[in-house]
């Protein structure tokens, strides 16, 4: 089974993020990157259903060159090999979604596992956009009936089932009221939520040995994507600060001003 | 000169960081208020490579330099420094094989450390030989083929759990130091025994012992370099290790420096954090420019290692120094928290104890000292 998952760059979350004074951006200097977490949980999904049912992943990361860390991390925590689209400028989810098909149509996966979104701009739609270009089916917000603390999680079982012919997977998803179970034929698209998987840590040997591991360059020159932002962000601004809160002498008052003030009792 | 980390020096310290802060943190109180051995987490160590970091990769290991052990080292004392020391108390002990041992010896000793979990001690301190290893009084007799050992070691790291024990004793008490000869010897065998865990002030994570030899028999091919070299040996040994146990030093003072910033910008007194007033302000710069200038001599001593030169003078400054830093920035963080920083129910207290006890093991801050003087009369 050969499976793709991806692995973007984010700032880290323990980061402190401060818009810049203009408004186009976030300020980019002293902060922290990581893999966004979502995509992080889709490399172990497609390592434990690498290693129940053999084959490779294939990780794929789109950006500049240090976007190599987060590959390196996803190759550390044991993916096969990895793909670097290299490309500076801004980029839009139609445009991701068009490069990752190219990259999808050159190395013909079963199965693509990626983050149900990136934490950094929210936006949750390449996964969708992907099957869409693709034609395949797809599986969002992929979870599972287990509990984190589970043996099989302990086990680390794939929350993805194969069936027994093969030729499609049995996803749960996380839908508002509860878990829905979906039989999508393969290929096919997975976006995984929180709750599919606790990824492994990289380990040492792991990070050592990934430091071999090939990456090959494209550009989306070289795969034939016009790549012109079609969204753009007009304006960025931090959430207005919260106003410190009160101290109150007595019950009595906290209760006249939860009554009268706040109007919650 | 270049400053700047590798993106492979990054992703080493991340992953130790983040053992340190999932794996180790949340248990560190607990194994500091009971003193057990903390298998669970030796074993997740074990899983993720960061044990028997020193072991050279032709032997199945990392091949990490010596920078990226003391990187790697730092963030594991900044979880807890007992479980640190349990890590590379496997280090300190195989380090004598690594340097001086025979092909065939590195390949017999030191390849099951990276097929399994497994503790090595290294036992060189006596009741009565601890800077002073010249004044040994283990002893070892040369019978065939094999050498037989009598004598006590103490304070010896993992003894409890160790089934492979590096030994310094004297073929001849009489030659002094140059009488003193390295053997390993393999499992627990017959005479081998080791006592209670001692009661410790700090770093009550690791395991220590005594351990006993009475009419031990090693073979002759366990013997690490030549009769009368384990001087050498166990000072080459100490060079190599003093820039680890200054990374551990490093380590508790950073966990120390993070826990008063955190504390001080909640803590008010007199209408404003304790951090807006400039006493505590001074406490936390000394606390930062400290902590980094030990960091930078420990990378320093490690990286003299690496080009392949002696490091005993930069190694001895790193030791030192990180270590008496450490004793002080954990005691100003017990200050910066006041009355709460004394209480066991705060972080603080944990690392002032586990920081006093790198100013007396591997070199006491006194000996390093006559080092530094004597590698400057040179």
């Amino acid at each position: 089974m050969k499976i793709l998952v991806t692995a973007k760059r984010v700032e880290d979350p323990e980061s402190k993020i401060k818009v810049k004074p203009d408004g186009s951006g976030i300020v980019q200097e002293g902060l922290k990157y990581k893999i966004n977490p979502f995509d992080e949980i889709g490399v172990e999904e497609g390592l434990r259903l690498a290693a129940k049912h053999g084959g490779e992943v294939v990780v794929v990361s789109i950006g500049t060159k240090d976007v190599q860390e987060q590959l390196r991390h996803a190759l550390a925590m044991g993916a096969t090999r990895a793909v670097w689209v290299n490309h500076a400028g801004a980029l839009d989810q139609l445009g991701i979604a068009a490069l990752l098909q190219k990259v999808v149509e050159k190395e013909k996966p079963d199965l693509v596992v990626l983050g149900k979104q990136s934490i950094d701009d929210d936006q949750n739609q390449v996964g969708q956009y992907l099957a869409e270009f693709l034609g395949w089916g797809q599986a969002t917000f992929a979870s599972k009936v287990e509990s984190l603390e589970s043996e099989a999680e302990k086990n680390k079982v794939p929350a993805v089932a194969l069936t027994a012919d093969g030729k499609a997977v049995r996803v749960v998803r996380e839908v508002d009221n509860g878990l829905a179970t979906l039989e999508v034929q393969l290929p096919a698209v997975v976006t995984t939520d929180l709750r599919l998987n606790q990824p492994r840590y990289a380990s040492l040997p792991g990070i050592m040995k990934a430091k071999s591991k090939p990456i090959e360059e494209l550009t989306p020159e070289k795969l034939g994507v016009d790549v012109t932002p079609r969204i753009q962000v007009l304006k960025m601004s931090a959430p207005p600060a919260r106003k410190a809160g009160i101290k109150v002498p007595d019950v009595a008052t906290l209760v006249e001003k939860l009554h009268n003030e706040a109007k919650v009792v | 000169m270049d400053f700047q980390l590798t993106e492979s020096q990054r992703a080493l310290q991340d992953a130790a960081r983040k053992y340190a802060r999932e794996v180790v943190r949340p248990k560190a109180a607990h194994y500091d208020e009971t003193s057990e051995f903390p298998k669970d987490l030796l074993s997740a160590a074990f899983e993720l490579g960061l044990i028997n970091m020193a072991i050279p990769s032709e032997y199945g290991g990392l091949g990490l330099s010596h920078l990226e052990q003391v990187m790697v080292c730092e963030e594991l004392a900044w979880g807890c420094a007992g479980v640190a020391t349990s890590l590379i108390a496997n280090d300190l002990a195989n380090l004598p094989i690594i340097l001086h041992g025979t092909d065939d010896q590195k390949k017999r000793l030191l390849t099951p450390f990276t097929q399994k979990v497994k503790f090595s001690s290294f036992c060189l301190t006596e009741p009565g030989a601890g800077s002073d290893v010249a004044a040994m009084s283990t002893t070892a007799r040369r019978e065939g083929d094999h050498y037989v050992l009598n004598g006590s070691k103490c304070f010896i790291t993992n003894g409890g759990y160790a089934d492979q024990f590096t030994v310094f004793a004297t073929v001849d008490k009489a030659k002094k130091h140059k009488g003193i000869t390295c053997f390993v010897v393999e499992g627990r065998p017959q005479g081998l025994t080791t006592g209670k865990h001692e009661n410790k002030m700090g770093q009550r994570a690791s395991n220590t012992t005594t351990v006993t030899f009475d009419e031990v028999r090693v073979p002759v091919a366990n013997r690490i370099g030549e009769e009368g070299q384990g001087f050498l040996v166990a000072m080459a040994t100490l060079d190599n290790s003093r820039p680890l146990t200054a990374s551990i030093s490093v380590g508790i003072a950073r966990a120390a420096l993070e826990h008063s910033l955190d504390y001080s910008a909640q803590r008010q007194t007199f209408g404003k954090p304790i951090r807006e007033h400039q006493g505590v302000q001074f406490m936390l710069a000394d606390m930062a420019m400290n902590t980094h200038g030990a960091r930078l001599l420990t990378y320093e001593s490690a990286w003299v290692l690496d080009q392949g030169q002696r490091n005993t003078l930069q190694s001895s400054y790193a030791k030192c120094f990180a270590a008496d830093m450490a004793m002080k920035v954990t005691t100003d963080a017990v200050q910066v928290y006041g009355g709460y920083g004394y209480m066991k129910e705060y972080p603080v207290e944990k690392l002032m104890r586990d920081a006093k006890l790198i100013q007396v093991y591997e070199g006491t801050s006194q000996v390093q000292r006559l080092v530094i003087a004597k590698e400057l009369f040179k």
